[in-house]
């Protein structure tokens, strides 16, 4: 078995296995076992970092439907790796943490399994090669956060946050979808690797433009980029590991990762510098506008994830200028906002993560997020006081810390790409550094509102619900660890830059060498500390006159955002489908059989004659011999007996007589198996019918008016006439060869004589699993609408 | 039922271990002569109706501590993994392969992975059917 593919099958089948295991261990917190399958990821991982950084890449297969070139493809190179090390690494340290912040009423396997669900999703959206592998773990994901962020589920905004979260990035994963499927359409491939090596020759194609939009709204929707924002605030309904985990460090930046991807294939043309960098700049500055105004600390760090979100985007955006200038100085130059992006998704993590689980201590142990209520805080909590600080001033992009080195590192993309010669920045290129370095004010003064509400000034302690102190330990590990990181990286992050970002670079942008450069923490006095200076100065004053200047958020009128549009249009769309169904769905057996057959007959019968299909030729066919003569005219009489039965057993009975004839059929025609299957099965429907007999009203013949009875009739002659008239032509069309000879060395291939066995279990085996599957799902079905009546299972909870 | 079914119980006693060894020999014979997991599990699957119809399920229910619901989860859980199972050898999902033994009663014979996938099927439709079967019946 391939190493990588069983990394990625690792967390589900410990999935798999939680609820088996939960009931064993006792008293044993059960997360102590979940950490070790991060944790032995990360390592494995880990040891992969020399050799992907001398420039190695794997790749492995295991073909799943090979005829349809969708194999299951696991491809390491250093863009996976990073990203992997990212999910595997902050998987770890969430579980630690959750594992003190869960309250003994949380259910721990529940929340384990989603968990563990998601870590094996997003490994799989990273290292899969193939686009449709990818999209399948990439829904998953989606699934997997909706069931994290409805953790809550009797909580009325957990429910709402979820389905919003699900409906949007769902909807933008059709889009991406579509936008896969155009591409194999032009390239004949699913792999993302053979994508890349021959989509230059493709960029002419009608389709490309299309594909490439439809994978960006994959990506944007994903990544909570502007207008789809919306749905971020309120997954933060969900626990604060959840959101320290997904919506910060992993999920929110498969999409980046998808446009990181993507880079060789759509990058280097005019629309995708454009779309990539203007969303991924209004995002920036939209994020942290609104992060400025926000009362509660969780939702605080939600816009700003976004605003850094939008941040890297527009990285991705500008970076992608190089594949325009292909290998060559200017490629070099450009290709360095790859770098920095890389960079900065690295440094979000932690500091991202670190803040989070920060917001989570004072939550745990105060009672509130709201920043109104809050204050005075670092006497009590002076070391969580301390991880505040490390984490905002790194976010801030200060010195000493890591997200100054990205910081910086951006604002030298945007510097540069002021003087860029190509996809005419010239007239509006001033706009990307003046749009950022505001927005980067804007990241400073609630940086600081983070901290210096939360921790300083006078404590409102009659406000709190309990008396604020220190967490336990190991409550403090996870953030530790992660405030470490970020002091390190500041002071030696060219180990992070040549063994991770530079092979991850490499992965985005393979033809362009020597663009990878050394990190340093001095640069001397040039744009981008004067850039740095002016946020320091400026947003101090900003944050220190907040109340004299908070009303311009006001100025927003109430009704004008995204959120309203979005609640608008799942109100009209619910009542549109409401009076839509109530038209047709009259509950009423007789009708629905109606719609099914005229619908039939008019698509079937319709294309029939409209297509010229309809061709009858009876001469090649063999005699009909008497006694099948005779069993047409039994079937035929019993099926109008039918129609006249007075009673249910009669034509229950007549109805047996009809699937007993059949069988008879497939005696005549030789073939056992259909006619011993139809058998036993009139047998047993039969027996279920004269049991179902017991718990049904009495049989009423209902009596129409005549026009109705007319209209069924004719119904019921066109869709037989239709079905008959379909069975002579395929009779006797020839449009394409016969497939018999496929089977007919069956016992070579199979070592079956049983050619319909043969057929079932071997040529068509996937038909029969899922038809054993959806045969399975009926008798579910079947059993709780008996067993499980209306209203008992119904929880209170549902209707807070 | 209340009525005199003296003769329906006597005859499904001995009717039923027929059915079930036909069903049970047509879900072996299925991979060269007619039969398979699909019908050797109907069959089966009769033979339990036969017994829930001529005896109370009550009854059946002590002779038989059968879950039928997790058996036919046991039986999709079964085809899946037989489906699984050969892309851990390198072979497609799905794909079966077959071979010749000689094993100690039966001399030389022929055992088929497909046989599993069968199996799996046949559970599912044992369990799904009876299932069905017993929560209409058991209703009140």
């Amino acid at each position: 078995m391939h190493l990588l593919i069983l990394a990625i099958f690792i967390p589900f089948i410990a999935t798999a296995l939680i609820p088996l295991i939960h009931k064993r261990i006792g008293s044993l917190h059960i997360g102590w076992l979940v950490l070790l399958v991060p944790l032995t990821l990360f390592v494995v991982f880990v040891i992969q970092i020399p050799a992907v950084a001398n420039g190695e890449t794997f790749i492995q297969t295991v073909d799943w439907i090979p005829s349809l070139g969708i194999n299951f493809t696991a491809y390491l190179d250093g863009l996976s790796l990073i990203m992997a090390l990212l999910i595997t690494g902050m998987g770890s340290l969430v579980v630690l943490y959750s594992i003190y912040y869960l309250s003994s009423s949380d259910s721990f396997p529940h929340f384990y399994a989603y968990l563990l669900l998601f870590m094996g999703a997003m490994l799989g959206v990273v290292l899969s090669d193939n686009l449709l592998v990818l999209y399948i773990f990439w829904e998953l994901t989606s699934i997997s956060s909706f069931l994290l962020i409805a953790f809550w589920y009797h909580r009325k905004n957990s429910r709402y946050g979820a389905q919003k979260s699900l409906l949007i990035t769902v909807f933008g994963g059709f889009g991406m979808l579509a936008g896969f499927l155009m591409l194999h359409s032009m390239t004949g491939t699913f792999s993302i690797r053979e994508t890349i090596a021959v989509i230059g020759q493709y960029t002419d194609y009608a389709l490309f433009y299309p594909a490439m939009f439809l994978v960006l709204l994959g990506a944007f929707t994903k990544s909570a980029q502007f207008p789809f924002h919306i749905w971020l605030p309120d997954a933060m309904e969900a626990p604060t590991p959840v959101s320290a985990y997904l919506h910060s460090a992993t999920m929110v930046k498969a999409g980046l990762y998808l446009v990181a991807r993507f880079i060789p294939i759509f990058g280097g043309t005019a629309a995708w510098f454009w779309t990539v960098t203007i969303v991924g700049l209004v995002t920036l500055f939209w994020g942290a506008f609104c992060a400025v105004r926000q009362t509660d600390l969780k939702a605080l760090l939600a816009y700003s994830t976004i605003s850094q979100l939008g941040l890297i985007m527009s990285l991705f955006g500008l970076g992608s200028a190089a594949l325009h200038f292909g290998d060559g100085e200017r490629g070099a130059l450009y290709g360095l906002a790859i770098f920095a992006a890389l960079f900065h998704m690295v440094n979000h993590s932690t500091f991202k993560g670190a803040l989070f689980m920060v917001v989570g201590i004072i939550d745990h142990q105060v009672g509130t997020r709201d920043i109104r209520r809050l204050g005075g805080l670092s006497a009590f909590l002076p070391i969580t006081f301390t991880f505040a600080v490390i984490g905002s001033f790194s976010m801030a992009g200060l010195p000493f810390l890591n997200g100054f080195l990205s910081k910086e590192m951006f604002f030298t993309a945007t510097v540069d790409a002021v003087s860029l010669p190509a996809f005419g920045v010239s007239t509006w290129g001033l706009l990307i550094p003046v749009i950022a370095w505001i927005a980067s004010v804007f990241t400073f003064i609630y940086s600081m509102i983070f901290v210096f509400r939360t921790f300083f000034g006078t404590p409102q302690l009659k406000k709190l619900d309990r008396k604020p102190i220190e967490p336990s330990i190991g409550m403090l590990i996870s953030p530790a660890i992660l405030c470490i990181l970020i002091v390190s990286l500041f002071f030696v992050p060219n180990l992070l830059g040549d063994y991770l970002l530079k092979p991850a670079m490499s992965g985005i942008i393979p033809g362009i060498s020597g663009a990878a450069p050394q990190i340093s923490a001095w640069h001397g006095f040039n744009t981008e500390l004067f850039m740095t200076l002016g946020i320091i100065v400026v947003g101090t004053f900003l944050f220190l006159t907040f109340r004299s200047w908070h009303k311009i958020y006001l100025l927003q009128p109430a009704g004008w955002n995204f959120t309203v549009l979005y609640n608008s249009f799942l109100k009209d769309l619910k009542r549109v489908a409401n009076w839509l169904t109530t038209r047709y769905m009259t509950g009423h057996l007789p009708t629905y059989f109606a719609y099914i057959f005229v619908f039939f007959i008019v698509t079937s019968g319709g294309a029939l004659i409209f297509t010229g299909a309809l061709s009858i030729d009876l001469t090649a066919d063999s005699p009909i011999s008497f006694y099948e003569g005779m069993l047409v005219v039994v079937m035929a009489i019993a099926a109008i007996a039918i129609l006249f039965a007075k009673s249910r057993l009669t034509a229950i009975l007549l109805n047996g007589v009809l699937g007993f004839s059949i069988a008879i059929f497939f005696v005549l025609f030789r073939a056992p198996d259909l006619a011993l299957t139809q058998l036993v099965i009139e047998t047993v429907t039969t027996a279920l019918f004269l049991l179902c007999f017991h718990f049904l009203p009495e049989w009423t013949k209902e009596d129409s008016p005549k026009w109705i009875k007319v209209r069924n009739a004719m119904i019921a002659i066109g869709a037989g006439v239709t079905v008959t008239l379909i069975g002579l032509t395929v009779n006797s069309g020839t449009l394409f060869d016969s497939i018999s000879g496929y089977f007919e060395n069956s016992y070579e291939l199979t070592g079956g004589d049983n050619i319909v066995n043969a057929i079932l279990g071997d040529f068509r085996a996937f038909d029969t699993m899922l038809e054993s599957l959806v045969l399975f799902i009926a008798g579910l079905g079947v059993y709780t609408l008996i067993r499980l009546k209306l209203g008992k299972g119904a929880d209170k909870d549902e209707h807070q | 039922m209340n009525i005199n079914d003296v003769i329906l119980k006597t005859v499904s006693k001995a009717v039923v271990l027929i059915i079930l060894t036909f069903g049970i020999y047509l879900f072996v014979s299925g991979h060269n002569q007619p039969g398979g997991g699909f019908i050797g599990g109907l069959v089966i699957a009769s033979a339990f109706v036969l017994m829930f119809l001529s005896y109370d399920s009550e009854t059946v229910s002590e002779a038989l501590p059968i879950d039928f619901k997790k058996l036919s989860a046991l039986g999709v859980l079964l085809a899946m993994m037989s489906g699984v199972a050969p892309m851990f050898f390198g072979g497609a999902f799905l794909s079966q392969s077959f071979g010749y033994f000689d094993l100690p009663i039966f001399g030389k014979t022929e055992l088929a992975t497909v046989t599993i996938f069968e199996a799996g099927i046949a559970l599912t439709v044992i369990g799904v059917v009876v299932n069905i079967i017993l929560s209409i019946s058991e209703d009140e």
